[in-house]
């Protein structure tokens, strides 16, 4: 995965305040280029040391479905990523309790650990946060 | 004249799914594609909309869409056909038409 951003070589570098973002993933992977652009976002955030968050809902908890393979559509698999974000420190993925069950998915289904939120949890997380950058 | 429908939407998001549904006639064919793929897929809130229409229509998917999106053969809904890119230029070929509901 060379195509990823640098990690910074140490924290001694300091990038000034530190902001709770969260990312709200909403679209499907590869049908849109939604769902490869926000994990493009939220890497850049990590590398910058920030508190970031990770939503999954509605057809965003598709992005993280296991056993993707993209060879026969001819597009670059970039599923794999999202296991990498805990390299970057960003361990605070959440998925839509009701987005998966509509969809008939479950944990297992997904390539990276999440904490299953409902809608009232998920609408509090969100209220938290300084930034919230929806795709 | 014998139409070929292509939906390439998820039916979670845009209602191009349920309108190609509610138009095409009897007997006619109805491929999923790209991001339409979810709808074949089984158990969740879309499957007994296709269970329903795969009563009066041909319904086919992509395969190389499915797989691209993690889901397996063995997680569509009874009814459904997995055809690859050779496929959906027969069913191209065998219909007077392609209807593409975008």
């Amino acid at each position: 995965m060379s195509d990823l951003p640098e990690i910074p070589p140490d924290d001694d570098e300091d990038f000034g305040t530190v902001k709770k973002f969260c990312y709200v993933n909403r679209k499907a992977p590869y049908g849109t280029v939604y769902a490869l652009e926000s994990l493009e976002m939220v890497l850049i955030a990590a590398a910058f040391d920030q508190d970031v968050s990770v939503v999954f809902m509605d057809d965003g908890v598709y992005q993280i479905k296991k056993d993707q393979e993209t060879d026969g559509i001819g597009m670059k698999n970039f599923s794999k990523t999202y296991r990498a974000l805990e390299g970057y420190d960003v361990e605070k993925l959440y998925v839509s309790k009701e987005s998966m069950e509509e969809r008939n998915l479950t944990t297992d289904d997904f390539l990276v650990d999440v904490e299953v939120l409902d809608r009232d949890a998920l609408s509090a997380l969100m209220a938290e946060q300084e930034v919230v950058i929806t795709s | 004249m014998s139409k070929l429908h292509t939906v390439n939407k998820s039916p979670f998001e845009r209602n191009s799914f349920d309108s190609c549904l509610k138009h095409a006639e009897d007997g006619s064919a109805v491929l999923f594609i790209e991001d339409g793929v979810y709808a074949a897929v089984a158990g969740g809130d879309v499957a007994a909309r296709i269970s329903e229409a795969a009563g009066r229509l041909k319904v086919y998917v992509l395969g190389p869409d499915l797989a691209a999106r993690g889901m397996t053969e063995d997680r569509i809904c009874d009814g459904v056909s997995v055809v690859d890119y050779g496929g959906f230029v027969d069913l191209a070929e065998a219909h007077d038409a392609v209807h593409s509901w975008l």
